[in-house]
């Protein structure tokens, strides 16, 4: 069996902690995923630009 | 002497930005124009930032205020992206006793906006309570009953059934999380 997480166990802060390991899973699932090509991809546009305006 | 450029830091806070506008806006779409912008945003005003401090807090301060003022713009009522509240909680009871991280997702989706913020910020993304209240321009206390508020709501949500107790098996967990992966936060 897999490590079980009780949702309900009636003390508050062991309930606080469980609520917060959800949230930190679905938060960690979006970073997991790493940064989409899109992003990339615009910050590269981002550096030519200020290059081609000599700003860099 | 160089000194490095801010900008280069930007990248690693992507994903972080995309988890928060994801629970922001509660659509990967949406949430990834989102961040767009804000990178855009947070590219030609890098001189507004303040070396020595928080990045993460500042990219995450003008991701909201994006967020907020679209959302002003739109005049959007409520929500409903991906029909998470239409849908409701657990169409069936839970007859296995398990709690699916889908009912967790809407538990989220159903919070108050600035409630389900506030624990984001301060449950999840490791910020104090300081730097949230900063963030959201409030102050330190009313972040603290945000939180409060929020994880109440979110155990009343789960239904604590008095009999048995809910449980997540990693198992389960998993399934659903690859099932669902970032449509609903």
């Amino acid at each position: 069996m897999p490590e079980v997480m009780l949702v309900n166990s009636g003390n508050k802060d062991e309930r606080e902690r469980v609520i917060d390991d959800n949230l930190k899973r679905v938060f960690d699932e979006t970073l997991d995923e790493g940064i989409p090509d899109r992003f990339k991809d615009l910050l590269q546009k981002l550096k030519e630009q200020d290059s081609e305006k000599g700003t860099s | 002497m160089t000194r490095p450029d801010p900008r280069d830091e930007l990248v690693e806070h992507l994903p972080a930005m995309r988890a928060f506008a994801i629970s922001l806006t509660r659509n990967g779409a949406t949430a990834d124009d989102m961040v767009q912008d804000t990178l855009v945003k947070a590219w030609t005003n890098i001189e507004k930032f303040q070396e020595g401090t928080n990045m993460r807090a500042w990219l995450f301060t003008i991701l909201r205020n994006t967020y907020y003022s679209s959302r002003r713009k739109a005049k959007r009522e409520v929500s409903d992206v991906d029909g998470v509240l239409t849908e409701g909680l657990a169409e069936k009871p839970a007859h296995d006793g398990h709690m699916q991280m889908t009912d967790f997702r809407k538990a989220l989706a159903l919070l108050k906006d600035e409630q389900r913020e506030a624990l984001l910020l301060v449950g999840a993304s490791g910020f104090s309570y300081e730097e949230a209240a900063d963030m959201c321009g409030v102050a330190v206390g009313t972040i603290k009953s945000r939180t409060n508020r929020a994880r109440a709501r979110l155990a009343e949500l789960l239904g604590h059934h008095d009999d048995e107790s809910l449980e997540m098996t990693d198992d389960a967990t998993m399934s659903v999380l690859s099932a669902s992966k970032v449509s609903s936060f």
